[in-house]
Formats: structure tokens, sequence, C-alpha cells
């Protein structure tokens, strides 16, 4: 087998490299050609005009030091992520859970609960969530009903954020699909022994549905993670970055840097900074993962 | 009679969870037929349906219907459909099926791409393209996407590829001894084969390029290239007061199409999602 494989080689390298061009040439010159040249233009001032000038580490020092904006804009981005990542995906595994019943028109129940998050990230949802919770607005209306009176919760730094992250729980729809599609596949039997055992369905929950979906709520979580970080369109439209930079956040400053200010250099130094945050905080949650996570083929170990 | 109750019960509280997330899109459904001075009623729909918002709405920025938004937004988006389906399809038949040297390698690439922010590489393709002077044209969108990236790029080879892994061998293998070449076989019997995971792919590709706000505005920058996203934009910033009706009656319009393309292609659209995650 061994020589045959020498003899043979690869049976059509040349096709193989035909077919893969596309891919390969958008990979080098999109991709990499860009990641590099974004690595020079953070070391470099760069105003799109004049050619970019070496400054070293000056944009990083920059922002690590004197810049106020950076760490406000970091701070209201982790606490945003820190907040939805978790409300996102309880809700989504609850309501699958609601999902995962045998009875009729589950379709249509599905088709309901998923719809907010077909329309997802466009423009429309945020002019609509604009409107829903303005002063005037929808909620206020039925807070009035019960006898409250609302605030304008886009205009009040208290709240801005708030509904932002409302707005991003309440499109949890293809985590939910993922585990719905997850918890398809448990095996029947698993609970039906727990229930011959007398495990409460509060028991069954937590020793048979969480270990058996534990990979699939770590790749929802790495998901809602890296997406969290990366909102601009719902901070752009609905509350701008505003009110008194309540909802600025980081990918907000790094777009007007760029393209507003047109500092490309400092916009790369934060998009490195960002790529960093993101990889870290991914890190840190697959480190945690060989303390929650199982897998079926490892005979039930921890990962 | 407990399982008729219990029943009932599921029933009731999936009910009332489908009816709180809907909530705001019915709300959204009866405001955009609502006069501004009715906006701050409670009720879901207007006495009196003021259909106006949509026609006023239609021609609300100057020199432009919304028809030329909602043709400029097909022609970006089909435009991106086709290039992707046609470029993703051939990577992933050289990932699933060819063999060739560090094939693993470039696949494990490829992977890892589909992870990386879109921030990292943004500055230098907005460099790039502006020395190209493809700035207000659809070139910045056609271009990534006939080389298999763009939006959603290598998910749509991940996903393809898994397909292509899942039908047998023999297919090609006998195809291959009858003297196919390997466009051949790519032609005749794996497009055909794998139409399903292209339906998916389709629907993705429109969905979120249709979406797809931040790349739009980066890019187009007269009125006359604006997509329906722009427009909405424009619409809500250039009016002192916001006639709130017409903007949500045109925002309601604007997700139509991804509506749908969602309600005739439900099946693959929640395989599709799944796929991503659960089988491999």
């Amino acid at each position: 087998m061994q020589t045959k494989v020498r003899q043979k080689r690869w049976e059509s390298p040349l096709a193989g490299y035909l077919f893969l061009s596309p891919w390969l040439l958008g990979f080098i010159l999109l991709t990499l050609g860009p990641i590099c040249m974004s690595l020079y233009y953070s070391f470099t001032d760069y105003s799109l005009l004049s050619a970019p000038n070496w400054v070293g580490l000056d944009n990083y020092s920059k922002i690590f030091t004197t810049d106020d904006t950076f760490p406000h804009t970091l701070k209201i981005t982790i606490l945003f992520v820190l907040l939805t990542v978790p409300l996102r995906l309880a809700f989504a595994l609850l309501i699958a859970m609601m999902l995962n019943r045998p009875i009729r028109g589950i379709a249509y129940y599905r088709t309901m609960v998923y719809f907010p998050s077909l329309i997802g990230t466009s423009i429309a949802v945020s002019i609509l969530w604009k409107n829903i919770f303005g002063r005037n607005g929808f909620v206020n209306d039925v807070l009035g009903f019960f006898g409250i009176s609302g605030k304008s919760w886009i205009a009040d730094p208290k709240y801005a954020l708030g509904t932002l992250i409302l707005m991003m729980v309440w499109q949890f729809g293809s985590s939910m699909i993922i585990f719905l599609a997850g918890l398809k596949q448990i095996p029947r039997d698993l609970y039906e022994a727990a229930s011959v055992d007398g495990a409460s369905k509060w028991r069954q929950f937590v020793r048979i549905t969480l270990p058996m979906l534990s990979p699939i709520i770590l790749f929802n979580a790495v998901q809602s993670l890296i997406n969290s970080f990366q909102m601009f369109t719902q901070a752009f439209v609905v509350t701008n970055g505003g009110p008194v930079h309540s909802t600025y956040v980081y990918v907000m400053y790094l777009y007007q840097t760029a393209f507003t200010k047109f500092q490309m250099g400092y916009a790369s130094a934060l998009a490195w900074i960002l790529l960093f945050l993101i990889g870290a905080f991914t890190a840190v949650l697959f480190a945690t993962s060989r303390y929650w996570v199982f897998y079926e083929t490892q005979g039930g170990k921890r990962g | 009679m407990t399982a008729t109750m219990k029943r009932l019960g599921l029933h009731g509280s999936m009910l009332a969870v489908s009816l709180i997330m809907m909530y705001p899109v019915f709300w959204w459904l009866g405001a955009s037929l609502k006069t501004n001075a009715e906006m701050s009623s409670a009720s879901l729909f207007p006495k009196k349906l003021n259909w106006s918002n949509f026609s006023e709405g239609w021609n609300a920025v100057p020199n432009y219907a919304f028809t030329h938004f909602y043709m400029n937004t097909f022609e970006l988006v089909l435009g991106v459909l086709f290039t992707s389906i046609v470029s993703c399809s051939l990577v992933a038949f050289a990932f699933g099926r060819l063999d060739f040297p560090l094939r693993n390698v470039w696949f494990a690439i490829m992977l890892v791409t589909l992870m990386l922010p879109t921030q990292v590489t943004i500055v230098p393709q907005y460099v790039m393209f502006n020395e190209l002077n493809w700035l207000n044209t659809y070139l910045p969108f056609y271009v990534p996407h006939i080389l298999a990236g763009g939006v959603g790029g290598p998910f749509f080879i991940y996903l393809i590829v898994q397909f292509i892994r899942s039908i047998p061998k023999e297919l090609d293998e006998s195809a291959k001894i009858d003297g196919c070449s390997w466009f051949g076989i790519y032609w005749r019997i794996m497009l055909p084969l794998i139409k399903p995971a292209l339906v998916t792919v389709g629907i993705y590709c429109f969905l979120w390029n249709w979406d797809d706000f931040f790349g739009q505005m980066l890019y187009l920058n007269t009125v006359d290239k604006y997509t329906m996203n722009l427009a909405l934009k424009l619409f809500i910033d250039s009016q002192g007061s916001v006639p709130w009706g017409q903007l949500l009656a045109m925002s309601l319009l604007s997700v139509v199409p991804s509506v749908l393309v969602f309600f005739f292609a439900q099946k693959h659209f929640v395989e599709g999602i799944a796929s991503g995650a659960v089988k491999g």
C-alpha cells in the first residue's frame, strides 16, 4: 500500500488546483494579502491620500495610553457580549426544548419563533426597533396600559444598550435551530432509562440533556461570541452610538476611525486588537470547555 | 384526560411564546398603515387603513422611486448569488473529490477564515478597491464572490463539501472508468446531485447579501447606486421629523423578498443551519 501510494502520488494535482483556483486566488488576494497589509498599516500613519508613514508602535501605545474612547468602547462592547451571549443561548435552548415535542403544528410555531431572526441584521429591523423603543413608541404604550410611564429608552444612556441587547436576544433563531437539531440526536432510551430509575425532569435535563448537548452549546457560544463582538448595524441605526456614547460599540469606533476620519493606520491597529480580543475570549471558552463539554465518542469522558 | 390537558398546556405556552416573538412584527404591519398621529396609540391596527404610506413612501426619496433601489439590490444580489454558486461548487468539488497536494492544509485554512472577523481585512480591501477605482460600482461585491469569498463564501464551500462527501464515490468512479474528464464529472454528475446543497447556499447567499448593510454603505456612495438598505438609511437621515408610517412601510417592503425566499424554501433552510453544526 505504502509503495503504491508513493508511485501514484496524487491522482489529480492539476485538476485539483484548477478547481481550487477561485478560492486560492481569493484567499491570497482578498484575505492573506489584506491581513498582512492590515498588520503593516497598523504600524503606520495612513490617511489614504498620501503613502503610509511608518510610526512603529505609536498607534498601539496611543490606543492603550492616551485614547479615552478606547477603554470606554471596549467596556461597552465586553458588557454587551457578556450579557447578550448567555441570554441568547438560554432563550434559544429553552425554546428549542419546548419545540422538541411531538405535537401537531410544531412547524408553525417554529416558523413564528424563527421569523425575527430571518429579517436579522437588515436595517429594516433596526428602524422598527428605533420606533418601538422611542418615547412615543409601542413599548411605552404597553407600559402606560399598566400605569407605568415609560422613558425614551433609546435616548436614555442607562437603557440604550439594554434595548440593543434585547434586540439581539430576540433574534436567537439560528442558535435555536442548531439546538433543536442537537436535541433530536439525543437517543430517546437515555431518557426512558432515567425515568425508569425515577429521575425527575430537572435531573434528566441536568444529567442527560446538558451533557449530551454540550458540544453544540460550545459551538453556539463561539458563534454568538464572534457575532456580538462585531455588532454594528444595530448600534449604527438604532442609537448611532449614542446617547453620550453609551452604545458606541467597538466596531462602530473602528468604522468611524477608518471611514469618517480616514485614519487607516489607527483603525488597522484597532482591528488587530479586536482580533486578539475575539481570539482571547474564544480561547478562554475552549479552555473551560474541557470541564463541561462531553464528547460521546470518548466514552462519555470530558473532552 | 390529563394527557389532553398537558397537550393543551403545551400548545398554550407555545402559542404565547410565538405571539411574544411575533408581536413586534404584527405591530410593524399595523404601524405601516398608521398616520404619524396614530403612531403613539397602543392599538395594533389603525381604524382607517392609511395605504398612502406605501404610495408616498415609495417616492419619498427625491428623484428616485423605490423601484430603482429594488432593481439595484436585485442586480447586486443576483450577481453575487450566481457567481457564488458557480465558484463555491467548483472549489467544493476540489475539496470533496479531487486528490492534490496540500488539500487538507488548504481546507483547514479555509475553515480558519470562517472565524476571521471581517474588520481585519476591511481596511486594506477598501484601499485596494479604491485604487482600482471600483468604489461606487458593484465590483467590490461581485469579485470576492467570483473568488469564492465575500459574505458567507467559506461557509458555502464547507456546506457543499459536506454534501459531496455524503454522495457515494462509485458514481464518479464509474464515470472515470468510462473516460469522463474531471470537468465532465463535475458538470454531468456532481452538479445534478448536489442541487439541494446549492439551493441552501443560494438561500443564504440571497438573505445575507440582501442584509449586508455594512458592505453596501462602505462601497456605494451615490444615490444612483443605492440599495434598499441604503435608501432606507437615507430616508431616515434626510427628514427632519421622521414620517414613521412611510418609513416603516418601506422597511416592510424591503424584507418581503427575504420572507418569500424563506417561505418557499423552508425545508432547505432549516437543514442548512443545522448541518453546519451537527453533521460531520
